[in-house]
This record gives C-alpha cells, structure tokens and sequence, in this order.
C-alpha cells in the first residue's frame, strides 16, 4: 500500500535478491523493540548521543534491507514539513545571541534545541520505519493482535489496509472522468466544488461497497474473530536481536548520564 | 498538521497518550462488529481524501478532512482516523510514534466534536441545509486542529508560541477550502444517499 503516497509500482518491503536480516525477524519483537527504542530516543537531550541514536537507526536501515536512498527521501520529505518550525526556533529562544536578521536575534541555545528535535524525529522515524514499516501490512496487524491489542482496532486497521488500494484508484478513475470533462483545477468555487462533490462520491460508494463486502463476509460465517494463519515464534535470532539492540540503547542512556555529569 | 518526535515534552505526550486511549475505547465501543466494513472502508477513504492536493493561488493544500469523517462516522471517527495516522507513521514516515496520542487527539478529537455537535444538523432538513451545517463543522474542525496543534506546542515550551501563532494564520485558507468542500461532499452525499451520515436514521450513532 506505500505506492499510495508515491505512485511508485512497488511497495517498500524487503524482498529483495538478498534475505534481509530484519524481514526474517519476529513482527511481535519487532514492534515491541521500536516502541521501547522511540521512547528511550526521545527522552534524550545530549546531541552527541542522539548523533548516536541518528547511526544506530542508519545501521538498522542499512540490514533492513528497504532502499536505502528511497527511505531516506521519504525521511526528508517529513523534514520538509518541520523546517519551518526548526527555523523559527532559533529566534524565539531566549539565550546568547548568535547573530541577528532584521533586528531578531538568534540564539545557539535555539539552534540546538532546533538540532536536538531533527535529530530525535529522525533517527526515531528511520527505526520505525525500518523496523516495523518493512513488514507486510497485514503482518503488523496479526502481530499486534498476538501483541493484545483490542480485536475491533485490528479488524479496522486491516479492511483500511485492505481498501486504501482499491479506493486510491477509484479515486484515480474518477478523476479521469473529470479530466475527460475538461475539469480543469484552479483557485475558483467550481474547482472546490467539483472537488468536494467528488470526495462526496467516493464516500457513497464507499458506503456501498462496505454493504456489499458485509454481506459477502455474513455469507461466509464471519464472526469476528481473527484468524491467524502463521503463527509467531521467538527464535534465538529474535532474541540475540533483541539484546543487540537492549544494549545499544543501555549504552547511549550511560553517555547521556556520562555527558550529562562531566 | 502532525507533530514530530522530540518537540513535546513528556506530560504532554503522556497527556496525549492518555486522551487517545480513551478516545479509540469509547470509538470501539460505539462499533458494533457489523458496522466494522462500513468503517474501515469509510477511514481507507478518508486516507485516500487526504492525499487530493487543492489548489489555492500559486500553491496548492492537501485536506485533512477530519471534520467531514466525524460527521459521517460520530465516535467511531477516533480509532478510524487513529488507524489512518499510524499507517502514515510506520509506512511513509509522516509523523512519528511516541507523538501518536497526541496527534490522534488533535486530529480526531474535534472530529468526534464536529460529529457530535453538527452530526444531527447535518442529517436533517434540505440537503442544502445540511450542506451548510456540513460546512460549518467542516471547518469548525479543523480550526479547533489548528488550535489544539498550537495549544501542545505552547504547553511544551515558550520557545514555540510564535510557531504555533504562524501555525494557525498560515491555516487560515486551509480552514476555509476544508469548510468549502466539506459542505459539497454533504450536499451530494444527502442527496445520493441520506443514510451516510452519523445523525440520520438508520445511520450510524
């Protein structure tokens, strides 16, 4: 489902020539490991560390075995939403000045605070990513059943899954049809009413269709439990993973603790 | 419209946290197994919705729509839209993970809102009528996102009050074309198919 957003012809898994190391993981370790890895990441402050973090996450990439360039753009296109904030930071904190634009002045305690959070958001995003983002879809959504999460919010998750492809490209045919009409996009009402009518549309059939898949799930005994078809077993490579990575987050919380001391 | 990892301070996130589990508990709650499709195709549309860029001037907006998703799901637009970011999170790298609670908070809270306040409104009396409370909670939600979005910037630090200022004023057209449209998407809705909406007969609730 990740072409959605690209309008690329694959998804970004990691099937490639090469086994990755990270897809032949278990998916319950895995998403355990990424939350465990965020929340330690974004309790630290030191810079030093969280360069640490930013390579840690590099090297997680890199035996994820995801594109690697391709990742990494999609990583700087969330940049590109957050660098106005970033940039802002530096004149709106108090501290010693650095330089002044326009009789502003900024800060180097702005600027760090600005390095620390593009540092943070990063190295967290890229592990989970990475991490979880590298598993099939459908696989997150049985992991995180097996991991207790409520059966309802699963079976959610999994028909969005399942429909955003479809309606992605009900979306597209419809737009089509709009092109073939000689609809043209501007900053006019015609545009934002055309445009409303054909989010209108999309919701009436998707209503429609949901009627029609309830029926065709009623006929064959659904009854809302999730049946799994592979079952998840913690190898020792899960394990061994799992203590890699337990001790690599020990060590950047004893830099932190080191720096913060000295 | 999201937050990333390392801008909030820790009660803030905790805070976040907290307020999206209720919100996705009392969402499921309101979900009954048989309405599950109707919902999980409704949020895979809502997500599709949010990728159609508009354009406005020289430059374009992309829609967030949420306001439109709690008047057709009511509390059940929580989780849905609670789905709809973490897919966004783990599969294209928008936003981030220990931010998720509060961004769910920010986004599908004034939905349920909307959902709650307008979501009979909008069922009821001309399509036309229902268009223009339609548009109302349209933006109404989104301006209530722009506030609560500023609203944890500014608890978790001075430093970010004017950012969470420019945050609302650059939001100002988005608002507006989110209320346009919004209205539109209703008035088709009603008259193709009244039942659509949370409020309506046989609809949802």
């Amino acid at each position: 489902m990740t072409y959605v957003l690209t309008g690329e012809d694959k998804p970004l898994t990691g099937f490639g020539a090469l086994r990755a190391a990270v897809s032949s993981l278990d998916p319950r370790m895995r998403i355990v490991m990424t939350v465990i890895y965020a929340i330690t990441v974004v309790a630290l402050d030191d810079l030093r560390v969280l360069s640490g973090a930013l390579i840690l996450s590099m090297w997680l990439l890199a035996i994820s075995g995801l594109p690697f360039q391709k990742t990494l753009k999609r990583m700087a296109m969330m940049d590109g939403f957050i660098i106005f904030t970033l940039i802002l930071l530096p004149f709106t904190m108090p501290g010693t000045p650095m330089f002044s634009v326009f009789g502003f002045d900024a800060t180097w305690e702005g600027l760090w605070r600005a390095t620390e959070i593009a540092l943070t958001a990063n190295a967290v995003i890229l592990a989970v990513m990475t991490l979880v983002g590298s598993m099939e879809p459908v696989t997150m959504g049985h992991a995180l059943f097996a991991l207790k999460t409520p059966e309802r919010l699963v079976h959610l998750m999994m028909f969005t899954i399942r429909y955003i492809d479809v309606l992605r490209e009900e979306y597209l045919r419809l737009r089509t049809s709009m092109k073939l009409r000689g609809f043209r996009p501007g900053t006019n009402w015609h545009t934002y009413r055309s445009y409303g009518y054909l989010v209108g549309m999309m919701l009436v059939r998707a209503i429609e269709r949901s009627e029609r898949i309830l029926a065709a799930m009623k006929c064959r005994g659904f009854s809302g439990r999730i049946v799994l078809l592979e079952e998840f077993r913690l190898t020792r490579t899960d394990v061994m993973f799992a203590g890699a990575m337990a001790l690599a987050l020990a060590a950047l919380i004893w830099a932190e603790v080191a720096y913060a001391a000295a | 419209m999201h937050i990333v990892d390392g801008a909030l301070s820790n009660p803030v996130l905790l805070g976040g946290a907290v307020l999206a589990v209720g919100g996705i508990a009392m969402g499921l709650k309101k979900l009954p197994l048989e309405r599950i499709p109707a919902a999980g195709v409704l949020s895979a549309s809502f997500f599709v919705a949010s990728l159609i860029h508009v354009p406005i001037g020289p430059s374009s907006v992309h829609l967030i729509l949420n306001g439109l998703a709690g008047l057709v799901l009511g509390w059940a637009a929580f989780p849905a839209l609670f789905v709809g970011l973490l897919l966004q999170a783990v599969f294209f790298g928008f936003g981030g993970l220990t931010v998720l609670g509060v961004n769910a908070v920010n986004i599908a809270g004034p939905a349920v809102l909307a959902g709650l306040i307008f979501g009979r409104l909008v069922a009821r009396g001309t399509p036309m009528q229902g268009a223009i409370w339609g548009g109302i909670g349209g933006g109404f939600a989104i301006a209530v996102t722009t506030l609560a979005v500023a609203f944890s910037l500014a608890l978790s630090g001075d430093e970010f009050i004017p950012a969470a200022k420019l945050v609302f004023v650059a939001h100002i057209p988005v608002i507006i074309i989110e209320a346009l449209l919004s209205g539109a998407a209703i008035f088709l809705a009603r008259r193709v198919k009244p039942e659509l909406f949370a409020g309506s007969k046989g609809g949802w609730t």
